[in-house]
């Protein structure tokens, strides 16, 4: 076991909640996020028919929130831990859904490394293990979805 | 769209098979409409220069599939609450990729009608290259 790459900062790391992220959700984002997926189911592009859904207008795709983690680089919390590595690639993906996203919502996000671990001679060879933890906040302060996601950065 | 009831699933139903056909344009696309720019996903030269074979699926592009899988399955009046996946193996654009599902189990809780779901994304040799979990809540029958 060679010495660990988790510094005394990156553990201080642990738990700080990242800056807000205030984002609208348009209809033209859905769209074009519905069409990237390949995803034709009209609550997601179709305001017409999805207003005689129950949703009574369209709706985000599950996964679109995730988009608002790259609208600005504060959301990032491997920026501030540094990880000695410089590739990264996901490892997994959990989504809790509370209440539906609407077009119009205005919802505001939150980040916080939860956990880091390190592994030695995995498939990427060194490893370290990141996971994070994202609320979103709706404008009724509605907690509407909760992710918690598991990035592997790693040596090339 | 046709709409799944509580009353049609049991432990061990299949759900319809979802067929994707990701290419390097739907990695693009992705990428601009999800913002995630890391040149893994469309440089061919900076993935190899990280170790990788070539240009792979983003992570979150195939966690949107399997959010399609279910949102198809629950209707316009089920609900999605959970949404789970392991990124295992990696996906290359130029091959389908499939998503399916099993019901694991079915029970009330509350007003609910909750359905557990096993998903999972497959390559074109049948390797389970993204598993996952899901659970929903389904109406009942009108």
């Amino acid at each position: 076991m060679t010495e660990s790459v988790i510094t005394q900062e990156m553990e201080d790391a642990i738990g700080v909640e990242s800056k807000p992220i205030t984002y609208s959700i348009e209809k033209n984002a859905i769209m074009r996020f519905a069409q990237a997926i390949g995803d034709t189911n009209p609550i997601f592009s179709n305001e017409e028919a999805a207003r005689d859904t129950p949703y009574k207008g369209m709706v985000a795709p599950p996964t679109f929130l995730r988009s608002i983690a790259h609208v600005e680089d504060t959301n990032e919390p491997e920026k501030t831990i540094k990880s000695p590595y410089s590739a990264n690639v996901d490892a997994g993906s959990e989504w809790e859904y509370f209440e539906p996203i609407h077009v119009g919502d205005t919802i505001t996000s939150t980040t916080y490394l939860s956990k880091l671990e390190e592994k030695q001679g995995g498939k990427f060879g060194n490893m370290l293990i990141m996971t994070r933890e994202t609320k979103y906040i709706n404008q009724n302060t509605v907690i509407v979805a909760f992710q918690r996601t598991t990035g592997i950065s790693y040596q090339p | 769209m046709e709409q799944t009831y509580f009353e049609d699933v049991e432990a061990g139903s299949s759900m319809p098979t979802l067929r994707k056909d990701p290419t390097s344009q739907s990695l693009v696309k992705y990428a601009g409409a999800s913002g995630d720019f890391y040149q893994i996903h469309y440089d061919v030269e900076y993935a190899k220069n990280n170790g990788l074979p070539g240009i792979i699926l983003h992570g979150a592009l195939k966690n949107a599939f399997l959010g399609q899988l279910m949102t198809d399955y629950v209707g316009h009046n089920g609900t999605l609450k959970k949404l789970t996946c392991q990124y295992r193996a990696m996906d290359i654009p130029g091959t389908p990729v499939f998503a399916k599902g099993t019901v694991t189990k079915k029970y009330v809780s509350g007003d609910e009608n909750i359905v557990e779901c096993d998903i999972w994304l497959e390559n074109n040799k049948g390797e389970k290259t993204t598993p996952g979990s899901a659970i929903v809540s389904l109406p009942n029958k009108p």
